[in-house]
């Protein structure tokens, strides 16, 4: 087909009402009382359990399934918060597929591992709805600590902070809270307005103050922080886009995935969001995976995921491929982009190499999910003081930066994957750490 | 094929399953729904004397307890003999019988502990073309405070005579039902046979509360917040059934008394491990109240299966071929050396036979080797327990294994002979022997 020729197909409103609720409705519904009793009733709460140590914040898994098969869902959460305060997301978006649930031994011996993350989030939920709060603040310390980004990193290493006396002051560039768990999944892996709970929640313990619209290198330093506070944790996250580069051209219809991933999340009514006829993603990540499911969802009649590599290296696991396609997205592997397509200052089409071969698709947008990169500039002239590794802030092992008195975590340091668990983990144990340096 | 057929007390029926005295076979309508699905028989459920029927409880009779899965381990339960009319229970047996001739009907009886109402209710059944009968001496509750069923076979000499009298009064065999809740089982069961009794059946229910509600602080089953202890069965009081049944067989009073087992039986399995401790038949109750009665399919067609496998032609061909090897501790072969070994291909690698063994036993199966997740038995530290095998989720994964030569453990040469306690030099009662010589 000659791209060129192609008009132009976005718009919004494609489906009927009740399409849209279908489509965006929870990817797993939750489990019921009896279904988690019958799945709690699998695990063989196993020594040393693989999943345990598959998990990046090391939840006792056994213990809290069995406390789930023993009717005690209030003390599994419990079990699930001490470890990881973000449980309830990390249950609906954690790949358990490539974590937890990969290593179960039922795996092993039949194939079918425990719904862990579906019992997981049986036991948060159970707790959140009942308004359960496990966590006192200690005795003041009167300790300050400045918090950048209201990430799961951010509160996550808030939390701690706060259950251990300190006064934490959180920034947040936005005007609202969660970071990626607001701004970055898929709606139908979090509907119901789960992540905004969720931080009520988390903030529910108290001595967290929370300021919005506050942006490191626009509205704060890190200088003035590190001044003004006894330690400062930085959890901004990615704030800048890769490029297609030469392939990339400004053009309408030329979308970057994670902010079109937000704004449908934001959206009041997603059945206003516009969509093109034909869309292609590139890349190769949950974020690629993410944007086509729902593109397609919005009544896209076709969604392509360009994938630059092979199979086997694509970053989204098996399961969240095998998600886009029974949606009806087509995955195509090895597409190196070389050319964005236009017409009018609009995209008409993009253009890839496949082995050599000139391959093009005419589309009426492109979402562009190459992955995000830490905008170094944000440290604002201090960026000198903090070392960097591989365009990220270097960390240690508990997540101290080279500055003093500044710990960094999540996805804007060099270590561990760029998972929501990940970065609740690097949040806590960076509290741990200050908490044992400000030696309260 | 294998012959499933058994004759009892010369009471024939077409396979070895019968129902136990209880609510599946109290009323015609339920027996002939079991016999169409293919049991050998049934034992009517426990007639009293003529006259006012007892009452049950209106509220809950069952309790239970569960195992993964909810699936039903233990039943209890606190429902009394026949509530129905003696006349209207009589009548259908009678029917039952002669639109069945070839299953086994034994009606359950329990009468005051006097001669006349024994004597009574014998004629009266014998009339119905009934097979035999079966004495209920076992029933633990309710009936036990008006000194009847188990307050009866808890008293070797109350058992004794109304056997006899049951005897005396009726041509019809007669089996005893025993109680297990009591010490020694053989002394009722010697009891039964002084008293002419034909064959004993065992074990009636145990003593049992399932649960306590906590919130009401009452016993489960629980009437208007008050329990009472019910007869405990099902599933987990196999293993106590499947003792008291050894004892029986292998004592020499009683040794050669015809049996037939209860207690448990939810497979073709279970009644096999019966049989093969002497049972001439099995007789069921939970598995069907818990599943129907279409399991005595998958009994008759495993039994069927096992010994054609087995080459056993009919249930008399391996009826007691355990029995022999029931013996007493002191008996066992001290020189029969076990380690357990873990089939590594089968071993998911869960781990709960290293902290088993490392929290509660003998530190004997690691949880790494060389920076791996790695379980091995270390034989230098395995006394052979089989408490990895109990424990581990996949069956066959860990097996025992004899050995011979030098134990590992105790660094000395396994004597290829059998030796014992008796012989033991650790034994006192050696020394004391060695000392007086």
């Amino acid at each position: 087909m000659n791209a060129k020729q192609s008009v132009r197909d976005v718009k919004a409103g494609r489906l009927d009402a009740r399409a849209y609720g279908e489509l965006f409705s929870d990817l797993h519904p939750p489990l019921d009382h009896h279904e988690a009793r019958v799945e709690a009733d699998r695990c063989y709460f196993c020594y040393d359990a693989p999943c345990m140590t598959a998990c990046p914040t090391s939840i006792d898994i056994p213990m809290f399934i069995r406390e789930i098969a023993t009717d005690n869902p209030l003390g599994a959460a419990k079990t699930i918060f001490d470890q990881n305060i973000f449980g309830g997301m990390c249950a609906r978006v954690c790949p358990t597929e490539t974590l937890c649930e990969e290593v179960c031994v039922r795996e092993t011996a039949e194939g079918k591992p425990v719904k862990i993350g579906l019992l997981q989030r049986y036991a948060t939920d159970t707790a959140m709805q009942a308004g359960k709060q496990f966590f006192e603040r200690a005795a003041s310390t009167g300790k300050r600590v400045a918090v950048v980004g209201a990430g799961p990193s951010g509160l996550a290493c808030a939390h701690r902070l706060a259950m251990k006396g300190h006064d934490v002051d959180v920034f947040e560039a936005r005007e609202k809270p969660g970071g990626l768990n607001e701004f970055g999944i898929a709606s139908y892996k979090t509907p119901g307005g789960f992540a905004q709970k969720e931080v009520d929640y988390i903030t529910a313990i108290g001595g967290i103050s929370m300021h919005y619209g506050k942006a490191l290198g626009r509205d704060i330093s890190l200088e003035k922080l590190a001044g003004d506070y006894d330690a400062v944790f930085l959890g901004t996250g990615l704030a800048g886009v890769n490029a297609l580069g030469a392939a990339d051209a400004e053009a309408e219809g030329s979308l970057d995935a994670v902010e079109w991933i937000g704004k449908l999340r934001q959206a009041a009514d997603i059945s206003k969001i516009p969509v093109g006829s034909r869309v292609v993603v590139i890349g190769g990540g949950m974020t690629a995976v993410d944007a086509a499911v729902q593109a397609k969802g919005l009544g896209a009649d076709e969604v392509t995921i360009c994938y630059r590599g092979p199979k086997e290296r694509m970053k989204a696991s098996d399961y969240e491929q095998e998600l886009a396609k029974i949606r009806g997205v087509t995955i195509r592997y090895n597409m190196n982009p070389m050319r964005m397509l236009t017409q009018d200052g609009a995209v008409t089409g993009m253009e890839f190499d496949r082995n050599g071969e000139t391959v093009t698709i005419a589309c009426d947008e492109v979402m562009k999910a190459i992955g995000q990169s830490f905008a170094a500039e944000s440290l604002n002239g201090s960026g000198a003081a903090i070392a960097l590794d591989g365009g990220r802030i270097r960390v240690d092992d508990e997540g101290k930066t080279s500055m003093a008195r500044v710990w960094a975590g999540g996805d804007c340091v060099n270590a561990g994957d760029d998972l929501t668990v990940t970065a609740v983990a690097q949040g806590r144990d960076a509290a741990e750490s200050i908490h044992r340096a400000l030696g309260a | 094929m294998a012959d499933l057929s058994t004759n009892f007390l010369g009471i024939k029926s077409p396979n070895p399953f019968w129902l136990a005295s209880a609510p599946p076979t109290d009323k015609q309508y339920n027996v002939e729904r079991a016999f169409e699905a293919g049991w050998g028989g049934v034992v009517w459920k426990t007639l009293g004397e003529a006259g006012p029927p007892v009452v049950n409880v209106n509220g809950p009779r069952y309790g239970a307890i569960w195992g993964a899965d909810r699936r039903l381990l233990g039943l209890n339960n606190i429902e009394l003999i026949t509530d129905r009319d003696l006349e209207i229970n009589l009548r259908e047996i009678a029917e039952v019988k002669k639109k069945w001739p070839d299953r086994a009907v034994v009606v359950s009886l329990m009468v005051p502990c006097e001669e006349e109402p024994w004597k009574k209710i014998l004629a009266r059944v014998e009339e119905t073309g009934a097979d035999g009968v079966e004495l209920n001496f076992g029933c633990p509750h309710g009936m036990s405070e008006r000194g009847m069923g188990a307050a009866v076979g808890q008293v070797p000499e109350y058992i004794e005579m109304v056997a006899r009298w049951c005897k005396q009064h009726s041509s019809m065999p007669v089996i005893v039902k025993l109680t297990p809740n009591i010490t020694d089982i053989r002394k009722p069961a010697e009891a039964a046979m002084r008293g002419g009794a034909d064959a004993v059946s065992l074990i009636n229910t145990i003593n049992s509360i399932t649960a306590v509600d906590l919130d009401t602080f009452s016993p489960e089953p629980s009437i208007d917040g008050k329990g009472s202890h019910g007869g405990y069965c099902g599933p987990a009081v196999k293993p106590i059934a499947l003792s008291m049944v050894s004892e029986i067989a292998r004592y020499p009073e009683t040794k050669g008394l015809p049996i037939s087992g209860i207690g448990g039986v939810t497979t073709w399995r279970d009644a096999a491990e019966f049989i093969a401790l002497g049972c001439g038949t099995v007789q069921v109750c939970t598995a069907a109240m818990t599943y129907g009665f279409k399991i005595v399919q998958e009994m008759i067609a495993g039994l069927e299966n096992y010994m054609d496998e087995k080459g056993f032609a009919t249930i008399e061909d391996f009826r007691g071929m355990a029995v022999p090897n029931v013996t007493d501790w002191q008996y066992l072969n001290l020189n029969y050396v076990t380690k357990a070994k873990i089939n590594q291909e089968a071993c998911i690698q869960c781990g709960r036979c290293h902290i088993a063994c490392e929290d509660t036993s003998h530190q004997a199966i690691t949880s790494m080797v060389d920076g791996q997740r790695h379980f091995e038995v270390i034989e230098e530290e395995c006394v052979g327990c089989n408490l990895c095998v109990n424990v581990c989720p996949v069956e066959d994964c860990i097996t025992m294994e004899p050995i011979s030569g030098v134990d590992p453990r105790t660094k000395k040469p396994i004597d290829p002979d059998y030796a014992n306690w008796t012989t033991h030099p650790n034994n006192p009662a050696v020394w004391s022997k060695q000392a007086a010589e």
